[in-house]
C-alpha cells in the first residue's frame, strides 16, 4: 500500500510551523502539519477563569513539554557524564498546538543589525585577535536590510505594539534610538508603562541612557491582522508568561494564524503525532517523507512528501536531524561536521530593587511583552575595546505579572531565611514593594559547547536523547558582570531602599535547577559556508535540499533580544524564497 | 491534571458562591445546607497519608509557614489537606518527570537524579524523619516543641541528615515547595483557606483585569481577592 503523499509536511505547530504552513498553502501546496502534543484552542482550554490557575498552569506545567516521554541530557564539560534533565526548570519548551508560541511572554523584537554580522562587525572594529580562542563567532549570512520586509510582515501578523524611532529615514517617535530604520510603524501603539517600568524609564533617562517601550505582541488596542484574525485589547491581567491568553490579546499561532489556516482545504493539522524521523533516500541527499507515531493509537505512520519543513523547538529540530542522518554530526575534537555545532543560550540574570514601604509595585499587574528597556549596553552599541568581551545585554523592567506561588518559592536564600516568620515577613515585603530588573544578555558559541546524541539514555520511543554540553564561559560572565554593574546607579535613582544585584560569578557552571530562559539557540545554524553551518542563508539544509529547518536553531550566537521576532522573520524570509525560487526549480538555493 | 471540585465544601467557599451558577455546578449537592452540614460532621480525611504522616505534615508545614502577625499559617490555610490531595494527582506519581534509568548521581547543578517520585519522597522522608526524631528526641516530630521542630528542619535543609535512601535536603525542598503551593494556590485545591494566603500578599487572585491599575503611582491595589470559583474575602 502506498504512503499518503502531500506536497509539504511540517513538523511542529508553533510559530515556525504555522507561518510556513500559511505561506505554503497560499502558494497552493497541500500541507500536513504534525504536532506531537494535543490540540489547544482558546475557547476550550484557554478560557477564563480555569486558564489563570497558577497551580495547574505554570507550576504543574500544563502547556510545557512532558519530559516523561522525551527529554535531553546535560553536562557542563566534555569530560563529564551528561545526566537526564528529569524535571523542567532551567528552560520550558512547549508542547501541543501553538508550541512555545502559546505560552511565551510576547516580547517581540526585530534584531540589532550588527548581531546578524557579529563576526565581521567585531573584526572591523577591534580586529580578529579580539575574538577569544575557541569562540565560534559567525555571521548569519543575511542582513537586516534583506530581512526588513519580513520583520514588518511578522509585526503585522502578530499585532505588535511599540513605539518606533525611525521610519523610512525619518525620526518619528520616542523609540529605541539604537534600532534600525523601518519601512513602516508598528501596527499598534506601545503598551502603557506599568508603574515599575515608568520609574525605570525616568531613572534611566536621568542617568543619560535611552529608555524605550519594549515591542510587545500584546495588543494595546483591538486589532485585525492581515489574515483576518482578531485580537482584543490587553488588560494587564498578568497571565502571559506560561499561559494561554484568555483575552485573545497575546499573539500566538492559535490566535493569529491557525484560525485562517484551518479553513484552507489544502491544510491538515494532525495533533498527537510524534515524528520519529525524516525518511531519506539511500544517498541521504533527498527526503522522501516522514515517519511518525500516532501517540493515541501507538501506530507508526508514514507520509511521503516533496518538501519537509522542520519547525519544532530548537533542540528538537537538531535531534531530528541527528536521528535521521541529515547532514554531518558536529565533532568538537576534530572540529568537523555541522549538526550540533554552535549550541547557544542567553546570559540572563535578574536583580531586585526594593522601594519604600509606602510604595506598592503591584507586581501581579503586567503583560508579558510590556516594559521599558535600554539598549545602551546591547550588541555593538558601546565600546567593547577597553572591556575585552564580545556581546551585550539590554537591561529592562519587564513586569509580566508575578504570581504568588512563584514568588513564595523563589523568596529567601542568599543568606536570608527560606522559611519561618522572618521569611514570611520578607516575602510579603518583597511581593508588595519590590520590582525586578533583568540583564537579558547574549551568549557566544564555543568549540566545546554543542549538541549530540547521548550514549546511554533513551526516550520512550527508543531513540537516544539529545545531549547538551554547555556551561558559562569567561567572556559571557564578564559581559554579564559589566552590564549588571550599570544597573546600580539606575536603581539608586529609582529610590531603592535595598537592592540585590545578581550576576554570574567567574567559573560558575550552568545550573539546570533554576529557571533562566527558554531562549535556546543554535545547533543547526545558518551561514555562508557548508563547513561551518548546517543550513544556508535560506535555512535550507546544505546536505538535503528539500529540507528546511526553521527556528532559533539557526542562530550562530545567542543575541540579547528575545528570539521569537527573528524566528518569525526568518520563517517568512525562507518561505518567500521557497515560493519565488525553490518551487519553480527544486534544489539547492545556494551552490555549496 | 484535572481540578477536583468534588471535595466537601468549606464554609467560606460556600458562602462566596451562594446564589451563583458555579456553586450549583461545582457542589454536586442538592442544597448548600447539606454541604455545610456534611462539612461540619466530617472534617477532611486524608486519603494518602496515614494519621501519623498527616500529623507530621501538619506540624512541619506550620513551622515552615507559621501563623504570626502577618496572618494565618499553614494549618489554618489547609496546607496538609492540600498536600494530601495533591498526592492523588499525576504530579505526585511523577508522570511529567523523566523517570527512566539508569539513575546515576552527579553534581548538584545537573539536577534531580533520584528514582523517587513525590509520593515516594513523602513516604520515605516522613518515616526517616520520625525515625531520626525518636532516636534523638525520644518522641515523634509532631509532639516536639516548636524549637525542636525547627532544629530538625534546619538540619534537613542544611543537608546534614540522610533519611534512608532520601537525602534530608531533597525531602525538605519537596515539603517546602508543596507547603508554599498550599498556602498560595487557588482554594480549589484545598489550601489557601478563606483566601488567607492571597490577602497577606495583597494578590487579587482571579480578578485578572488591571486596566485601571497599570500605573497608579505606587498606590496599593484597592480590591480584595476572589477565587476561581467566585469566593471572595
Amino acid at each position: 500500500m502506498g504512503r499518503t503523499h502531500v506536497d509539504a509536511v511540517i513538523v511542529g505547530a508553533g510559530w515556525a510551523g504555522s507561518i510556513m504552513a500559511k505561506e505554503l498553502t497560499e502558494a497552493g501546496l497541500s500541507v500536513i502539519m504534525l504536532e506531537r502534543g494535543p490540540e489547544r484552542t482558546t475557547p476550550v482550554e484557554g478560557a477564563y477563569p480555569e486558564s489563570i490557575d497558577e497551580l495547574r498552569g505554570a507550576v504543574r506545567k500544563r502547556l510545557f513539554q512532558n519530559l516523561s516521554q522525551s527529554t535531553v541530557t546535560i553536562r557542563n564539560t566534555m569530560d563529564q557524564t551528561a545526566l537526564p534533565y528529569r524535571q523542567l526548570a532551567a528552560f520550558l519548551p512547549g508542547e501541543g498546538v501553538g508550541g512555545a508560541g502559546l505560552h511565551w511572554s510576547g516580547v517581540h523584537f526585530r534584531v540589532a543589525p550588527e548581531d546578524l554580522r557579529l563576526r565581521s562587525s567585531v573584526i572591523e572594529r577591534y580586529g580578529e585577535k579580539f575574538i577569544p580562542d575557541g569562540m565560534n563567532l559567525q555571521d548569519y549570512g543575511v542582513t537586516y536590510e534583506e530581512l526588513e520586509p519580513f520583520f514588518d510582515k511578522a509585526e503585522k501578523v502578530f499585532g505588535t505594539s511599540g513605539e518606533a524611532y525611525k521610519v523610512q529615514g525619518k525620526i518619528v517617535g520616542n523609540g529605541n534610538i539604537f534600532s534600525p530604520d523601518r519601512s513602516d510603524n508598528f501596527p499598534l501603539p506601545a503598551m502603557k508603562d506599568t508603574f515599575s517600568a515608568s520609574i525605570f524609564r525616568d531613572a534611566a533617562k536621568n542617568a543619560g541612557y535611552h529608555p524605550y517601550a519594549l515591542p510587545a505582541a500584546n495588543a494595546s488596542r483591538q486589532y485585525t491582522n492581515p489574515y483576518g484574525c482578531q485580537m482584543g485589547p490587553c488588560n494587564f491581567c498578568g497571565y502571559c508568561s506560561g499561559y494561554d491568553c484568555y483575552l485573545y490579546s497575546k499573539a500566538s499561532p492559535n490566535v493569529n494564524i491557525l484560525p485562517a489556516l484551518r479553513q484552507n482545504p489544502g491544510f491538515t493539522l494532525v495533533p498527537n503525532a510524534h515524528v520519529l524521523r525524516i525518511d531519506l533516500d539511500s544517498a541521504k541527499t533527498k527526503a522522501t517523507g516522514v515517519t511518525y507515531l500516532d501517540t493515541k493509537s501507538r501506530k507508526e505512520m508514514s507520509l511521503s512528501a516533496d518538501l519537509v519543513i522542520l519547525g519544532a523547538f530548537q533542540f528538537n529540530n537538531v535531534h531530528l536531524m541527528l536521528v535521521s542522518g541529515i547532514g554531518k554530526p558536529y565533532d568538537p575534537v576534530s572540529n568537523t561536521g555541522t549538526v550540533g555545532r554552535n549550541f547557544v543560550y542567553q546570559t540572563i540574570t535578574s536583580s531586585r530593587v526594593w522601594l519604600p514601604s509606602s510604595t506598592y509595585t503591584n507586581q501581579f499587574v503586567g503583560a508579558g511583552g510590556s516594559g521599558v528597556a535600554i539598549d545602551d549596553f546591547n550588541s555593538m552599541n558601546f565600546d567593547h575595546g577597553p572591556l575585552g568581551f564580545v556581546g551585550g545585554s539590554p537591561v529592562w523592567v519587564n513586569q509580566a505579572g508575578v504570581k504568588p506561588i512563584a514568588a513564595a518559592i523563589g523568596a529567601g536564600g542568599g543568606g536570608t531565611p527560606r522559611w519561618g516568620s522572618a521569611y514570611k515577613n520578607a516575602l510579603i515585603n518583597t511581593y508588595k514593594h519590590s520590582l525586578g530588573i533583568d540583564a537579558h544578555g547574549s551568549n557566544m558559541a564555543y568549540r566545546d559547547v554543542y549538541l549530540d546524541l547521548d550514549p546511554t539514555w533513551k526516550d520512550v520511543y527508543g531513540q537516544p536523547l539529545l545531549r547538551m554540553t554547555f556551561t558559562w564561559k569567561d567572556n559571557d560572565i564578564r559581559m554579564n558582570q559589566y552590564v549588571v554593574s550599570r544597573i546600580e546607579p539606575i536603581a539608586r535613582a529609582m529610590g531603592a531602599t535595598k537592592m540585590n544585584l545578581v550576576h554570574l560569578n567567574a567559573g560558575q557552571p550552568f545550573d539546570t535547577r533554576n529557571y533562566q530562559t527558554t531562549h535556546l539557540g543554535g545547533g543547526a545554524i545558518m551561514g555562508d559556508n557548508p563547513q561551518t553551518s548546517a543550513l544556508n542563508r535560506y535555512l535550507q539544509s546544505w546536505d538535503v535540499s528539500n529540507v528546511f529547518v526553521i527556528g532559533s536553531n539557526a542562530f550562530p550566537q545567542g543575541m540579547g533580544y528575545n528570539p521569537t521576532g527573528v524566528v518569525a522573520a526568518l520563517a517568512y524570509w525562507a518561505a518567500h524564497h521557497i515560493r519565488t525560487t525553490y518551487l519553480k526549480s527544486p534544489g539547492p538555493l545556494v551552490k555549496a | 491534571m484535572e481540578p477536583t471540585l468534588n471535595r466537601p465544601l468549606r464554609r467560606s467557599f460556600v458562602k462566596g458562591l451562594l446564589g451563583t451558577t458555579s456553586f450549583w455546578m461545582a457542589s454536586g449537592n442538592a442544597s448548600w445546607t447539606a454541604a455545610l452540614a456534611a462539612e461540619a460532621a466530617h472534617p477532611y480525611q486524608p486519603t494518602f497519608f496515614d494519621a501519623m504522616e498527616y500529623r507530621f505534615v501538619e506540624a512541619a508545614s506550620e513551622r515552615l509557614f507559621p501563623a504570626d502577625d502577618n496572618g494565618p499559617g499553614a494549618k489554618a490555610l489547609g496546607v496538609a489537606e492540600f498536600i494530601d490531595r495533591q498526592m492523588q494527582t499525576p504530579y505526585a506519581r511523577g508522570e511529567n518527570w523523566y523517570m527512566s534509568g539508569p539513575f546515576q548521581q552527579g553534581p548538584a547543578n545537573l539536577g534531580y537524579q533520584l528514582p523517587f517520585v513525590p509520593r515516594d519522597l513523602y513516604r520515605n522522608g516522613i518515616a526517616g524523619v520520625e525515625h531520626y526524631t525518636r532516636q534523638h528526641y525520644g518522641k515523634g516530630f509532631a509532639d516536639l516543641s516548636p524549637v525542636q521542630q525547627d532544629e530538625i528542619l534546619t538540619a534537613l535543609e542544611g543537608g546534614s541528615v540522610q533519611l534512608g535512601e532520601v537525602p534530608g535536603r531533597v525531602f525538605f525542598e519537596q515539603l517546602r515547595t508543596n507547603t508554599l503551593e498550599g498556602a498560595f494556590a487557588d482554594p480549589l485545591y484545598g489550601g489557601n483557606r478563606g483566601l488567607g494566603g492571597w490577602i497577606m500578599l495583597g494578590f487579587p487572585g482571579a480578578r485578572a483585569d488591571f486596566m485601571d491599575w497599570v500605573n497608579q503611582e505606587g498606590a496599593p491595589y484597592p480590591l480584595a481577592p476572589v477565587s476561581i470559583s467566585g469566593e471572595s474575602a
